[in-house]
């Protein structure tokens, strides 16, 4: 646990308390909390819609909750950016962007950089470094549009290991790759782990879960449930995040989105 | 003042008749096909058009040497169909993005147009003056001819739109479903570009090419909170295109050096506002209407639940309360408590004693509801615990907000699920509705 | 003499807009030149009307509070209106350019301007716009205010380049990081107004537009760089200018609508002969399919679906 002892505390990477998200008024998240323990490679699995991209973009503060909050190591996350890294979907970015396979990797070096400040030779090497890892290297110069899905993905990989946190955030890897890429991010994720990082992984494929993951978080709309793949992930609880219709969590959910969502502060 | 509104309203100058034609068709036609370019996202592409058939206008003045009408149109219908042509081809054959090729398309043609422009000035036709009236529009200086043939096209532009109007929704809404179906999506195409170009062109010389595009936007986007209906939508947009062609013509009338376009923009632009705020169901002033009643039903019941509370904790004794003693328990704003129980005692639900001991004490009426209320609170707090699992800390601010939204119908299910709960995870009693009245609706 | 001063102020306000266009291209916010160059316009008459002079320092200020309003109130729209960003932007923008048509035309007798100077620009008059300071001839004042906005816009841009470039490319990313995005977003629209406005006060409101888009558009087609595509938009913009200049001449016509006559030209050009993928090399690409991969990529990397629509 080389990471735990750099934490200094023994506070968990990520701790969630109550949190709720709503989009225009519209619940998508449910009161969700929960702690994950260090050194984990986590996947949170559900249906279309139950709110796992929201759920992480929430935690990196993309997204402002309706209450609730999340702490990073016991800390809040302003204080914290440095020590996470995001692999957004690929989707999410122009890949005509005029900017070299290279360039991309060294974005993520800017968390470590103040502002004005270049990205300097060690940079450089540490992004290097980065390809090298998802046998990327040889594409270090290529326009960012020249590259397949895969090769896509890898470089984002790439870019959040030259970011050189504690925590990864992952939204969907594994989504459209070929099976050698997936090899590869599947290595990586095992390096992560064993170095004691922190990987949080939304996951799609229900098949792979059991076989990449050692922790599960399933959501839909609210947790149903978060622990160890082999007491978590069975039967009764995947009816409960996919099948089972909790019939009146979603009437209630469907009024309160009919009605504005007041929630008042004041306790007894 | 009042000669020139019975002048313009009796349409006694000729003149005026011509004009007011001419820009309360193009208002309508504008209107109406503005819908179809704001719902397919494409509201800038008219922008676009309309400053790119400048050239098409000089060149005709060039070819015919004459400001003939029939011959700037076509002028002006060729180059915004090439304009279009241009957008749809940089997109297709390189990675330039929609809006570039709008921002590259519509800079380039008007700037040609604008060379164009200058050469024929300095080339000292003396038919020229009035050419530059397309850049602004000047609806006061239209003829007879020129009306006619404009307004033509706009009523043609609209009966297309009457009769193709089902396939026009379809394209717009679902452009592959209409393609599986076997419309022929080709022509569509075709067919929704020559009305945007003639329509365009037909507003030039109205309101220029500079303030057309916003005769195509403003009335598609104020109709827009009106309705849900692509019908009523497009007959309000024609609406709302008519009265602002209404108003800057009058505008003009009145007051002869002002320009008739740059008016009916604002008149547009004034309509879509009060559209904005005052619309029903969408407007701003609803929606801050429905949130304010909103939360004066959420602080009513919360008073009701916390003059309940304080007789349970009390043992049920009906005792009046003063406001301090409804603070200690429940702490809120003094002066929405106030303005609350103001309201709840003209609702009936509580008694304001006046004489000694003073204070508010819940009528029989206010006590069934303040039940429900904390009914609902405890069966949902019970619900999450066994249903849902949640740890006891953490169901009371979900259910702080849920009772204010659970129906009656809803609350039968609860009951029925849970299986008639005595009491809450807190071990507090979860109350029974009285049989003879199942709770009065606030 | 006169020549020289009119050539320099378009190749300053091309170089200008051609840096802060790059970003509008990169972020498809391309159109948003022109809007802030058409509702600036009641900035300029009520800063001309208030202070009853052609005074540049009133003007850029009127003009820059329209600039950010007409930012503010597009994105408001957009969000509380729950309209497009293009239908908010359009109805903005013409809303506010209408309004300054009517003011102007209300003072017409009191004010000096005219609408269509605005709309072309009056480049051709810059040499006798002269800056007085302590008595001494400056040479033109146009030279000297674009001259600054193109040093700002230098420093912006070289200063927070990397956060230029992640804020362009990944927005998330970069909040996620906590690079200052909203300082940068800001920094950006305030930038882009400054240069809008201190153009179109000599090269036109829609010359503007075409200054702002076209130059970049094409670099964008001839590199995969961006450092090279910002110097690339600034040379075409200073070939537009030259070339433009030197058009207007020969025909005796629009100095501001030749530039924007030469600068869709080199688009043209490019757009057809790039080397990386002009739309030859894409036709002899499609023939041979060379590079698996690459192929791959440009299916991967462009959504064909994109392409317009007719209306």
């Amino acid at each position: 646990m080389t990471h735990a002892s750099k934490t200094g505390a023994s506070a968990p990477p990520v701790e969630v308390h109550d949190l709720t998200v709503s989009y225009q008024n519209k619940p998508v998240l449910w009161d969700v909390d929960f702690t994950l323990p260090e050194g984990t490679l986590t996947a949170i699995v559900g249906p279309n819609g139950a709110g796992k991209s929201t759920l992480i973009k929430v935690i990196m503060g993309l997204i402002e909750p309706v209450s609730g909050h999340a702490l990073i190591y016991g800390k809040p996350l302003q204080q914290m950016r440095k020590r996470i890294a995001y692999v957004p979907q690929r989707e999410s970015v122009d890949w005509n962007f005029p900017v070299s396979v290279l360039d991309v990797v060294l974005m993520g070096r800017y968390a470590h950089l103040k502002m004005f400040r270049r990205p300097g030779r060690r940079d450089r090497e540490l992004a290097l470094q980065a390809l090298e890892k998802v046998g990327m290297a040889a594409y270090s110069d290529r326009q960012i549009a020249q590259l397949s899905g895969g090769q896509q993905q890898r470089v984002f990989l790439a870019r959040a290991l030259a970011q050189d946190a504690d925590i990864y955030f992952m939204d969907e890897p594994f989504a459209g790759v070929d099976a050698s890429t997936e090899e590869h991010i599947l290595q990586l994720l095992r390096e992560l782990r064993s170095a004691g990082r922190t990987v949080i992984v939304v996951h799609h494929d229900l098949q792979t879960v059991s076989d990449y993951f050692d922790w599960v978080l399933m959501l839909n709309l609210r947790l149903v449930a978060i622990g160890p793949m082999e007491t978590t992930f069975t039967k009764e609880n995947l009816q409960k995040a996919y099948g089972g219709r909790l019939n009146i969590l979603t009437q209630v959910i469907e009024l309160s989105r009919r009605e504005n969502f007041v929630r008042e502060t004041e306790h007894d | 003042m009042t000669e020139i509104w019975a002048d313009f309203f009796l349409l006694q100058d000729p003149n005026l008749r011509w004009v007011l034609a001419g820009t309360v068709m193009l208002g309508l036609s504008a209107g109406a096909l503005g819908c179809f370019a704001v719902l397919r996202e494409r509201a800038l592409v008219g922008d676009a058009v309309a400053h790119s058939v400048l050239p098409g206008v000089c060149l005709a003045f060039i070819i015919t040497g004459d400001k003939d009408p029939l011959a700037l149109l076509i002028g002006s219908v060729v180059f915004g169909w090439i304009s279009l042509l241009v957008m749809d081809f940089v997109i297709r054959n390189s990675k330039i993005s929609t809006d570039t090729s709008i921002g590259m398309v519509l800079s380039v043609f008007f700037g040609l147009g604008v060379v164009m422009l200058t050469w024929i000035q300095n080339s000292g036709n003396a038919n020229q003056s009035g050419l530059d009236a397309f850049l602004f529009g000047n609806a006061a200086s239209m003829l007879p001819e020129d009306v006619l043939l404009f307004g033509f096209v706009s009523v043609m532009v609209l009966v297309t739109i009457i009769l193709l109007f089902k396939e026009l929704k379809l394209v717009s809404f679902d452009p592959g479903f209409a393609t599986v179906i076997g419309y022929p999506m080709k022509r569509m195409e075709v067919l929704m570009a020559t009305l945007l170009v003639v329509t365009i062109t037909a507003g030039l010389q109205a309101v220029g090419v500079v303030l057309m595009a916003s005769m195509l936007i403003i009335p598609a986007a104020a109709a827009r909170y009106w309705t849900d209906s692509l019908v009523v939508m497009l007959v309000i947009a024609a609406g709302v295109g008519a009265i602002s062609a209404i108003s800057g013509t009058f505008v003009s009338y009145t007051a002869p050096s002002m320009p008739t376009g740059p008016w009916m923009v604002v008149s547009a632009a004034a309509l879509f506002t009060l559209s904005f705020f005052f619309a029903p169901a969408r407007g701003e002033f609803q929606k801050w209407r429905r949130r304010r009643r909103q939360q004066e039903k959420v602080s009513g019941e919360n008073i009701l639940k916390t003059l309940y509370k304080l007789e349970e904790r009390d043992g049920l004794s009906a005792r009046s309360r003063t406001r301090r003693e409804i603070l200690k328990k429940r702490r809120m704003e003094p002066a929405s408590l106030k303005k609350g129980l103001r309201r709840l005692v003209s609702q009936g639900l509580v008694q304001h004693l006046k004489g000694q001991p003073s204070g508010y004490l819940l009528t029989e009426g206010g006590r069934e509801e303040a039940k429900r209320i904390v009914r609902i609170h405890r069966l949902w707090e019970l619900y999450l615990t066994e249903k849902l699992q949640l740890p006891g800390d953490h169901v009371h601010d979900p259910a702080e907000s849920m009772e204010h939204v659970i129906t009656p119908e809803l609350e039968q299910q609860l009951m029925r699920i849970l299986n008639n709960p005595e009491e809450d995870p807190h071990n507090k009693r979860i109350p029974k509705a009285s049989p003879r009245s199942g709770g009065a609706a606030l | 003499m006169t020549t020289f001063w009119i050539i320099l102020t378009a190749c300053l306000a091309s170089a200008a807009c051609a840096l802060v266009g790059t970003y509008l291209v990169l972020r498809k916010q391309a159109m948003l030149g022109d809007a802030i160059s058409h509702a600036v316009l009641p900035g300029i008459a009520i800063a001309f009307l208030l202070t009853a002079s052609r005074n540049t320092f009133p003007m850029l200020l009127g003009a820059g509070a329209f600039g950010l309003l007409t930012v503010y109130l597009t994105e408001k729209l957009q969000e509380r209106g729950r309209l497009m960003n293009d239908a908010s932007m359009g109805i903005v923008f013409t809303t506010l350019f209408a309004i300054g048509v009517i003011i102007i035309t209300l003072f017409a007798s009191s004010v000096d301007l005219d609408h269509e100077c605005i709309l072309f620009g009056e480049i051709a008059y810059v040499p006798w716009d002269i800056w007085f300071f302590a008595g001494m001839n400056m040479g033109p004042r146009p030279v000297w205010i674009l001259g600054l906005v193109l040093v700002i816009n230098l420093i912006f841009i070289l200063g927070c380049y990397k956060e230029l470039k992640i804020y362009a490319f990944d927005r998330q990313l970069a909040v996620s990081m906590g690079i200052p995005v909203a300082f940068i977003h800001y920094g950006l629209m305030g930038t882009v107004s400054f240069s809008t406005i201190a153009s179109f006060e000599s090269v036109g409101a829609i010359l503007v537009v075409a200054l702002i888009v076209v130059p970049p558009a094409t670099a964008y087609l001839l590199t995969r760089r961006l450092s090279v595509m910002l110097v690339l938009a600034v040379a075409f913009g200073v070939l537009s200018s030259l070339s433009g200049y030197y058009l207007a001449y020969i025909t005796n016509t629009s100095i501001a609508g030749a530039i924007a006559v030469m600068a869709g030209i080199f688009f043209a050009l490019a757009l057809f002969f790039s080397p990386l993928d002009g739309v030859f090399i894409r036709r002899n690409r499609k023939v041979t399919l060379e590079a698996p991969e690459a192929v791959a990529g440009m299916a991967a990397g462009k959504n064909r679906e994109d392409s317009i629509p007719l209306t």
